[in-house]
């Protein structure tokens, strides 16, 4: 039976953009606390660790950004309808790619707000 | 006598032990009544009034009296009308499409609605809410221009030390010295004080709601809390993270004052006593123990456990802003210590003769 897509969605596909945005929220946290500790200095400027948050950001955006498309592209070309209620493989994936879809923009836009206090703090305060 | 009037401000003392603690008996239940006695009608009238009072209290971040209880209170206002605004467009909106309307507009247009109104809307009311507060955060902790004071919360009270040397910082105790009282803190209006905030047992929360927001106190950390307190005034403090028995008796009193009454009040509290050895009060003092806990500086008593009673007197409060001050209330405290405040760390002294107590309060009043 043919199913109509390039890749096929499992659950791996789909949490693949929140794992993005997980990773991204631990590096983000970790690594500004690892330059701030044991954080008496607090005036001391973090400006390499906002330099790297902001390369970090820029590389999970893209990768969520590249999820996204993929299965937005797919499920459209293969004619995907809200509600996925069928009882078939070929709805399963289609159902599959339109909640990465969903996913994958809330990921995108966590990662932005993970990501902005680094971009108005300057130091460890 | 001394002591029997102390037993009319510790109600149920002493002769049914089994009462419920003072507060819900004294203060609670003549109120319910006079609410209960009113018609319906007026419920709402004290409902308001009551609500209005509260927001003009000295522990009310609703009428801000320092820089960062002004941009708590903005932002609540701020959010509080947004809320309302959201809300009344939401249930507006439900009404004309269930009730007014119904079947107006197709599925389409509701499919938009849920995008436009439920997924892109709130994400740019909420960045936008996100980038004001993330700017105010480095102004409200930027650099201060005032006095560096230790507040350590202890089981169930403050050790404050004004004029301190140190930084923030984890896996260390809070600086030593400094000019040492308790359960007030005195500020000086206009400039940036810092705290350095730590506790040697559990966790407690420093939360001055008028001045500022709240700031945790953890045992083996020192966090630090920049205050600018910017009205004169007697404002209230409370511990707001429970820490056990006597969590909601641990509060404080600060004291905002000018630039200058500050300096001479901290240079009054670094003054020994000035206390005769050869009183009586004193006498009893050091016979039943109480040295062993509390300092007064320039007589023999040095302990480290409790407050400093050096300048006891000239505080507002006694145990932690437990009782007003007064030798009535001093008397009550030492004879009565856990009645008056369940779970304090201090023992009980219920078997000195009241001759004894009266001495101890009496001198204990002088320590101004
Ligand atoms: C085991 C140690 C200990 C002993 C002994 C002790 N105290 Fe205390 N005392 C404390 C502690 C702890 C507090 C703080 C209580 C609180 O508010 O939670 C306190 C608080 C007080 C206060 C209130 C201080 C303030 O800042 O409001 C007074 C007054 C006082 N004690 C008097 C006495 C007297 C008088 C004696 C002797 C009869 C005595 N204490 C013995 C530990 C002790
Ligand atoms: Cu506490």
């Amino acid at each position: 039976m043919a199913i109509g897509n390039k890749t096929r969605d499992n659950l791996w596909t789909l949490i693949t953009a929140p794992t993005i945005w997980g990773v991204h929220f631990l590096l983000c946290y970790g690594s500004v606390a690892y330059g701030c500790a044991p954080n008496e200095n607090i005036f001391q400027t973090i400006s390499g660790f906002r330099i790297f948050v902001g390369g970090l950001t820029a590389v999970a955006l893209a990768a969520i950004g590249f999820v996204f498309m993929r299965a937005l592209g797919e499920w459209r070309r293969n004619g995907g309808r809200i509600p996925h209620e069928e009882d078939s493989i070929e709805v399963r994936e289609r159902f599959l790619e339109f909640s990465t879809v969903l996913l994958a923009g809330l990921s995108f836009i966590a990662v932005i707000y993970t990501a902005l206090p680094a971009a108005m703090m300057v130091d460890c305060r | 006598m001394l002591v029997q009037r102390a037993a009319i401000l510790v109600p149920g003392w002493p002769s049914s032990p089994q009462l419920p603690p003072a507060r819900s008996s004294i203060l609670l239940r003549p109120e319910t009544r006079a609410v209960e006695s009113l018609r319906p009608a007026r419920h709402w009238l004290v409902v308001v009034c009551a609500g209005l009072a509260g927001c003009t209290s000295p522990q009310s971040a609703l009428d801000p009296a320092g820089a960062e209880a002004q941009s708590v209170a903005t932002l609540f206002w701020v959010m509080l009308v947004g809320a309302v605004v959201i809300w009344v467009a939401v249930i507006g909106l439900s009404v004309f499409a269930t009730k007014i309307r119904p079947g107006a507009y197709g599925e389409k247009a509701g499919l938009r609605l849920i995008v436009w109104g439920g997924c892109v809307f709130p994400v740019v009311v909420l960045t936008a809410l996100l980038v004001w507060g993330l700017q105010m955060m480095p102004v409200l902790r930027a650099e201060a221009n005032g006095p560096t004071i230790a507040v350590s919360a202890e089981r169930f009270w403050w050790r404050v030390a004004y004029g301190v040397e140190g930084e923030p910082g984890v896996a260390k105790s809070l600086p030593e010295g400094g000019v040492p009282s308790a359960n007030e803190i005195w500020l000086p209006a206009g400039l940036r004080s810092e705290f350095l905030i730590g506790s040697p047992d559990v966790i407690h929360s420093l939360w001055i709601p008028s001045i500022a927001g709240k700031m945790d106190a953890i045992p083996g950390r020192v966090n630090r809390l920049v205050v600018e307190p910017t009205k004169p005034g007697v404002y209230n403090g409370v511990c707001a993270e429970f820490c056990g028995d006597a969590h909601a008796q641990m509060a404080l009193r600060v004291v905002v004052v000018s630039p200058e009454e500050y300096e001479a009040y901290v240079a009054r509290q670094g003054e020994p006593a000035s206390v005769g050895a050869d009183d009586e009060g004193y006498r009893r003092f050091m016979e039943n123990g109480c040295d062993a806990c509390h300092t007064v500086r320039g007589t023999a008593a040095d302990g480290m456990v409790g407050p400093d009673l050096t300048h006891l007197a000239s505080r507002r409060t006694i145990a932690a802003g437990t009782l007003p001050m007064s030798l009535e209330n001093l008397a009550s405290f030492v004879g009565f210590t856990h009645r008056v405040k369940p779970g304090v760390q201090m023992p009980s002294y219920g078997m000195l003769a009241e001759d004894e107590i009266t001495a101890i309060a009496g001198w204990l009043e002088t320590l101004k």
